[in-house]
């Protein structure tokens, strides 16, 4: 029995112990499931792993060209959609602010970060592979992941334009300089940390898109490397797909070291944009 | 002619009128902010512009070199002449006005990631006219006019950052100047800045005035005093009094400047 | 009166140079119009989304009709005998999503409270990205996750779960889901004014009874808002479900068996060899349409709510 005067603690206590346990469980599961994967996939990681195609035997199969197309698809996707993107995100915050033909773009932006990423595929497959006669080639697999993660660089890239200070835009103006030379002159280079982190943040999400390439038509089973734009493809993400669906064991196992070989990259994609940011940002203050 | 109108002796050379302020509205969206000013702004010599906060003092500097427009909902109407040409005339760009009226702002926004050197060049390298050949001159030149280049002659290589708040502003300064401006507008120029800071600003404001034309906003009446040849008192947007700070400053006309200038508010 | 209207000066000779009169240079101009490009591109994309689905949608509804669309219970566009009820896949999509939002809710919004109400700044600064990088995960992952290791824990208490089930999707694709709401329901608690706290707080209210009656109801419409927005992205899920929820479409709340999503069925069709222009190929796009609306629609609804929350405080 508690005290007169006294109030009993352990609602609040329970209370805390629930919602802290809501926290970490997940991230509890989480970190069972990448120690799972690896204990998994561990004994499959070698270099013949990494440079051997595709085969019906899960110990020969590798993942050489799910490599390749992920690395050209990550290439094509930063030449297409950063200067778009940061494009966009330029004439969304130096020229014309308040439009209405602004407030529009914004909404469709805000639209297309909701949809789901296989529509997009849907787009590409109609767009890309059918209409503009790309076929499903490495270059219509660029162009739909570029679509996808455009709305994320036009966001992150307005944010890192608005992190310069207005009177710098100000005192370029007052000097007689255009909109355009104060933008690539004085604005640019000082958003430029914060643009090129964005912009591996948004390609290292790309990597690990698998949906809008099954559509768009990455093949699941070749035994050659893209040799051209209009070349057939795969990805690393559709390997897994394809081996996590097959029955036998060692496909299993290959998935779980591929899924490694995907998170190692993402983790050096991540570390790479925090690591550039902050020694960008080091630089310029 | 001016002499006449003032009821003193005339002054041995009476300034003629660079910049022309007539009837000059602005807006912010549906607030009215000046309502009808109209003054002169002389050549080669110091115009003040004082009054209490809110009255409008950098709405009608900054409608001078045409920035007021670039502001939110920002409108003007009305008539500015450099020269005797409207800056505000049909097929005037405003890019190109404001290499021949600089501005210096309250406070000293030197470009964060350049050098001493490379803030000065800035201008001329924004718009395009930087001859690499002439760079190491016009860096010296510039910073001399402004006052600054004996302190930094030795460390032009350093951020512009680095600086005391005073050199700062004095960097902005060379850095206005390298563009060979005619006119200089001061918004409140030396408000972020210490006293000593302050005086040497205003020392040197006294030097540049023999070659260009500077308008200066300031909210300090002594300031004023100690610089200006000439002033104007705006009032919530209104030009109540303008006349050659001597007179304004011994013997006002209006009412209101008295009340202004003896603390009575403000 | 004018002030200076005794005061009469000589004007400075008018000059010609260096003039004010002038074009931008074309270079000005070029940008600018480049610049805007990049921003229609993007109103470009929502118009080539609108097209392709509405196109191909038409080509089916033509051949086929929306009344078998709606009211035929069976799916079954790739056999001899063709059913295009589309209510099997619904089914399979709202059972896994629901079943996401089951396990997200209570966590995410546990989380949520622990974050904003309960934690100290250290706690905080420490679990709140680790949170974010549960997001991180390519949702591939996750599927491999939910077919290798999750289904046969389930089966394990489970009697008769078959291999391919609408639970373990749902669950991982809960897991998956859950920072999102975290992440909002924790901005809605914290937007929650003080004073409606300190209210409490006076009347003698413990901690837990005023997070619960207090700061809850009064974050509920960013609350409601977050759940909507994580079913959104739950119902647009592919891959979890694609590898580990099955590909037999059944009409049933059951989640036990197989059934087959609305984005696995367009996976389906996609790794197969349907050619263009068949009435086989048209119904992914027709089952695209159905789920570009309905995400369209739940997205909508989300930021309505938010946004009428945040107007009421």
């Amino acid at each position: 029995m508690t005290a007169p005067g006294q109030r009993s603690r352990t609602p609040e206590r329970v209370f805390y112990a629930l919602a802290l346990l809501a926290v970490v469980l997940p991230l509890l599961t989480l970190a069972g499931l990448l120690y799972g994967v690896l204990q998994n996939g561990a004994e499959r990681l070698s270099w013949d792993f990494l440079t051997s195609y595709p085969s019906r035997k899960p110990l020969l199969a590798g993942i050489l060209p799910g490599l390749v197309g992920s690395f050209l698809l990550m290439v094509l996707t930063a030449l297409i959609a950063l200067p778009l993107g940061v494009g966009a995100a330029i004439h969304l915050e130096e020229y014309g602010k308040r439009s209405r033909w602004s407030r529009f773009i914004e909404l469709n932006i805000a639209n297309l970060a909701g949809v789901p990423s296989i529509v997009y595929g849907l787009l590409g497959l109609g767009l890309f592979v059918r209409t503009l006669h790309l076929g499903r080639s490495l270059l219509a697999g660029a162009c739909t992941l570029s679509l996808l993660v455009l709305p994320m660089v036009v966001m992150v890239s307005r944010e890192a334009l608005r992190t310069v200070p207005h009177h710098l835009r100000e005192a370029s103006y007052a000097l007689g300089a255009t909109r355009w030379a104060t933008v690539r002159q004085i604005v640019l280079p000082m958003a430029y940390p914060g643009i090129l982190t964005g912009a591996i943040l948004a390609l290292s999400r790309a990597i690990g898109e698998t949906a809008p390439l099954v559509v768009v038509g990455a093949l699941t089973y070749i035994t050659f490397v893209p040799d051209g734009l209009d070349a057939p493809f795969t990805a690393l993400p559709i390997q897994i797909f394809n081996w996590v669906s097959r029955p036998q064991r060692g496909f299993v196992i290959n998935a779980a070291a591929a899924i490694v070989v995907l998170l190692l990259t993402m983790l050096v994609l991540n570390g790479a944009a925090i690591y550039l940011r902050n020694r960008l940002q080091r630089k310029s203050s | 002619m001016l002499s006449t109108a003032l009821n003193s002796t005339p002054p041995p050379d009476p300034s003629p009128v660079k910049v022309s302020v007539e009837s000059v509205r602005a807006w912010f969206g549906t607030l009215e902010v000046l309502h009808g000013i109209t003054m002169p702004v002389a050549d080669r010599s110091v115009t003040a512009i004082i009054g209490p906060s809110g009255c409008g003092k950098s709405t009608l500097i900054r409608s001078l070199n045409r920035m007021h427009e670039l502001s939110e909902g920002a409108r003007i109407e009305g008539r500015v002449a450099l020269d005797g040409i409207d800056i505000y005339g049909k097929d005037v760009d405003p890019v190109l006005l404001r290499r021949r009226i600089g501005m210096v702002f309250q406070k000293p926004n030197p470009f964060p990631s350049m050098s001493v050197r490379d803030n000065v060049l800035s201008g001329l390298r924004l718009t395009g006219s930087l001859r690499a050949t002439r760079a190491e001159e016009v860096v010296e030149q510039a910073l001399r006019d402004a006052a600054l280049w004996d302190e930094v002659k030795d460390r032009l290589n350093a951020p512009g950052i680095g600086l005391s708040g005073g050199q700062q502003q004095r960097l902005c300064i060379a850095r206005s100047l390298a563009v060979s401006p005619e006119v200089l507008l001061m918004d409140e120029p030396c408000s972020a800045l210490d006293p000593i800071a302050t005086s040497r600003i205003e020392d040197l404001i006294h030097t540049l005035k023999e070659s260009y034309t500077i308008a200066i906003v300031t909210h300090n009446m002594q300031q004023a005093a100690r610089v200006s040849d000439y002033t104007a008192f705006l009032l919530s947007g209104d030009l109540v009094e303008f006349s050659e700070t001597n007179r304004l400053f011994t013997s006002p006309r209006d009412s209101r400047t008295e009340d202004y200038i003896t603390g009575k508010f403000g | 009166m004018r002030a200076s209207d005794a005061i009469s000066m000589p004007h400075t000779a008018q000059r010609a140079e260096p003039a004010i009169h002038g074009t931008p240079p074309w270079s000005e101009r070029a940008a600018e119009v480049l610049l805007a490009a990049c921003g229609l591109v993007t109103v470009l994309t929502t118009l080539g989304i609108l097209s392709v689905l509405a196109v191909e949608s038409f080509g089916f509804l033509r051949q086929v009709g929306l009344f078998a669309l709606l009211f035929d219970t069976q799916w079954t566009p790739l056999f001899s005998d063709k059913h295009f009820g589309i209510w099997p896949l619904l089914a399979g999509t709202l059972l896994t999503s629901l079943i996401a939002i089951v396990v997200a809710l209570p966590l995410g919004l546990l989380s949520a409270i622990f974050m904003s109400e309960l934690a100290d700044a250290r706690w905080r600064k420490l679990l709140k990205p680790a949170l974010e990088l549960l997001a991180g995960v390519p949702t591939i992952v996750y599927g491999y996750f939910a077919l290798v290791v999750v289904t046969p824990a389930l089966q394990a208490i489970i009697p008769g779960l078959s291999g391919f089930n609408a639970l373990g999707a749902g669950i991982v694709m809960g897991i998956m889901v859950t920072p999102m709401i975290a992440s909002l329901a924790e901005d809605a608690l914290y937007a929650v004014p003080r004073n409606l706290r300190e209210a409490a707080y006076a009347l003698g209210a413990g901690q837990v009874p005023t997070i619960a009656r207090v700061v809850v109801p009064a974050a509920l419409g960013g609350i409601a808002a977050s759940v909507i927005l994580a079913l959104s992205r739950a119902v647009g899920e592919t891959m979890i479900v694609a590898i580990a929820a099955g590909q037999e479409p059944h009409l049933t709340l059951d989640p036990r068996v197989p059934i087959e999503t609305m984005t696995a069925y367009i996976v389906q069709v996609s790794m197969g060899d349907t050619p263009a222009g068949t009435l086989e190929y048209r119904t992914i796009f027709v089952v695209g349409s159905a789920l570009f609306l309905m995400t369209l629609c739940m997205n909508v609804l989300s930021y309505r709510l938010a946004r009428r929350f945040q107007g009421n405080r």
